[in-house]
């Protein structure tokens, strides 16, 4: 929507701070306060101090915050290896096929995470598949629940993909498996991190179906925030949620570069 | 160039049939690109065109017919299989890959040796002129240069067939006529590669094909030199198409070299033609006068244009449209006037009724 007249602009502005401020700013910056807080009983927090960011950078938050990153990051590897694959395969095949596939890959996101935590709890708890009590079912999890949105950000690149590149590469001679390394994936690159940005967000933030899966040796950063508010350490919850923050935030700003060097045109 | 796996090795369309679900855009196509001919493939977009020269890639599988490069029978071989070089409308550069790069894909893809592939890469780029941009990425370059670059790509591999799908369309008016001229100077100094050119462009494919296939409707309408098309067209579709020639319905008189129009006797060469059979009598519009000559007809004016060096007339006579194409004149008569045109009779052609393009011209 253009907006030409100088009261119009204005008024653009003061509805977007009035909806923006309340629904987005706020709620962080209180979580930013409460996190430098000693004590919150009237209108503004009172009592600075940084003792809670020791807290949650050392010990069980420190630990924490290595588990989350290391689930987050194979969790999107896996998802973008497996919904990428899927995708790939998906625009190959005739229409019908790829309903089926994108109506299978909507699964995870359609069905509530708890739920498919309580599938993943229940179908790898018995041997052969027992890995119930291991990191590998958070991994697990969190990698059948952003697979997801690899699958359908990959897809929906390839679609826009224009098939003239592929044929202009087939007709110098290059073989299919040599147009998807060399002009199909380097093209996608851009739509590829930023799936991975995106599954690496959604995996840092996972609560739902850790709680119902997550080993004593295995605890995520979420699963610390919320154990630390439940035992009404309510402000070290703010220094450990700051510090997910922030670490999400750095790392999706480093994909982020590489995208801006990865896109053409 | 030599040492392509199918040098010098032409193209043969034999009875090929496309089809889109039950929708047949190309129908038993007979046709034969000699090694080192350019072939323009010629006709309005929808004409199978564009479906012919595809099927040459291996992008459309014929429903029906053989598509031969030489010897081999290439039908059911995958496009990286055939070994041609093609060149599409959009350029279809590499977008993340340097001039180079780009140039050095197919050299890489078919595995050339490595250490030829620098010397080629600056063989290909030499030949188009473009050496000295071996670095940049495609999006710094203009169209014209995307295009010189796409050439030098389709090139590299050294192919015994180049394919050519619009490849001027996107440049603009100026630069099409400077690469119609680079193109004519590439086919010279590669003679031995066969050029199928699809194009819309009359004025393209004239300049350029040793031959000319005229194409409409799925189907090849006619086929032969660009001065057999345009001075003895064989049809009426390809009387209009190439050269707008102006389609008079005849009645062939009986005696030798006369017909009748609307009343009117005119003197035209009547060949083999039979009397009392209709016709379709074929004149080009720059060869029409203005005033009293041989076979004079007289119609009101009903449009001018002024081209800057010619004049274009449109009369209406007997409720038929003439076009005339004048040099610039001194004095326009006004709209709706009476005026007479003429023509000589050795400038017509007569088109007996129904003339159709039995097809199954080769070489």
């Amino acid at each position: 929507m253009l907006v030409h007249s100088r009261t119009g602009k204005w008024a653009t502005w003061a509805v977007f701070f009035l909806l923006f401020v309340p629904l987005f700013a706020v709620p962080l910056l209180v979580i930013v306060a409460a996190s430098f807080t000693t004590n919150w009983s009237g209108a503004f927090p009172s009592g600075p101090t940084s003792e809670h960011y020791k807290a949650a950078t050392s010990g069980d938050s420190l630990q924490a915050l290595t588990t989350s990153l290391i689930t987050a990051v194979s969790a999107s590897l896996l998802a973008l290896t497996v919904g990428s694959w899927a995708a790939l395969a998906a625009a190959s095949l005739r229409r019908r096929g790829r309903r089926f596939l994108d109506g299978l890959f909507m699964l995870p996101v359609a069905v509530p995470s708890v739920v498919v935590g309580l599938a993943v709890l229940v179908a790898f708890s018995k041997p052969p598949m027992l890995l119930n009590g291991t990191r590998w079912i958070v991994i697990l999890a969190h990698t059948i629940l952003v697979t997801a949105f690899a699958y359908q950000s990959v897809s929906a690149a390839i679609v826009r993909l224009d098939p003239m590149y592929e044929q202009a590469a087939a007709s110098l001679g290059a073989r299919p498996s040599y147009v998807l390394w060399r002009i199909r994936l380097p093209l996608l690159l851009p739509a590829l991190t930023a799936a991975a940005g995106l599954c690496f967000a959604l995996s840092m933030g996972e609560l739902s179906a850790t709680m119902m899966l997550y080993p004593p040796d295995w605890t995520p950063l979420p699963v610390q925030i919320f154990a630390a508010t439940d035992r009404g350490s309510l402000f070290t919850g703010a220094a450990v949620a700051v510090v997910l923050m922030g670490t999400t935030l750095l790392v999706l700003l480093g994909v982020a570069r590489i995208r801006t060097r990865a896109s053409y045109r | 160039m030599t040492g392509g796996a199918t040098q010098g090795s032409g193209i043969r369309f034999d009875r090929v049939s496309v089809a889109y679900g039950g929708n047949i855009v190309l129908d038993r196509l007979d046709l034969t690109v000699e090694p080192g001919e350019v072939m323009a493939l010629l006709g309005p977009s929808g004409s199978g065109k564009t479906t012919a020269l595809r099927a040459v890639a291996g992008f459309v599988r014929p429903v029906s017919g053989r598509v031969r490069l030489g010897d081999r029978d290439v039908t059911d071989l995958p496009p990286h299989k055939r070994g041609i070089g093609m060149v599409v409308q959009q350029y279809a550069l590499f977008p993340h890959l340097r001039v180079r790069d780009n140039v050095a894909f197919g050299l890489k893809a078919r595995k050339v040796a490595k250490a030829e592939i620098p010397e080629r890469v600056a063989e290909a780029l030499e030949l188009v002129g473009m050496a000295a941009y071996a670095t940049r990425y495609p999006r710094e370059l203009s169209g014209g240069q995307q295009q010189r670059v796409a050439i030098a790509r389709a090139l590299a591999i050294r192919p015994g067939v180049l394919l050519l799908d619009e490849p001027l369309s996107a440049l603009d008016a100026q630069l099409r006529s400077g690469m119609l001229a680079e193109l004519a100077r590439l086919h010279r100094e590669l003679p031995d590669v066969s050029i199928l050119y699809v194009t819309h462009d009359q004025v393209e494919a004239l300049t350029l094909a040793d031959r000319i296939a005229v194409m409409d409707k799925a189907r090849l309408q006619d086929c032969g030199t660009p001065q057999e098309l345009y001075r003895r067209p064989r049809t009426e579709f390809t009387a209009s198409f190439v050269g707008n020639a102006n389609l008079l319905p005849v009645t062939v008189t009986g005696a030798t070299g006369a017909v009748d129009f609307a009343g009117h006797a005119l003197a035209v060469p009547t060949g083999e033609v039979a009397g009392g059979v209709t016709a379709t009598l074929c004149v080009r519009p720059h060869l029409v006068g203005l005033g009293d000559g041989p076979n004079a007809l007289t119609g009101t004016l009903a449009e001018v244009q002024w081209r800057g060096s010619t004049h274009r007339l449109y009369v209406d006579i007997h409720g038929h449209r003439i076009k005339a194409d004048l040099r610039e004149l001194r004095e326009t008569p006004a709209l709706g006037d009476k005026v007479t045109v003429h023509f000589a009779a050795e400038d017509a052609v007569l088109l007996p009724a129904g003339a159709g393009f039995g097809g199954g011209v080769h070489g």
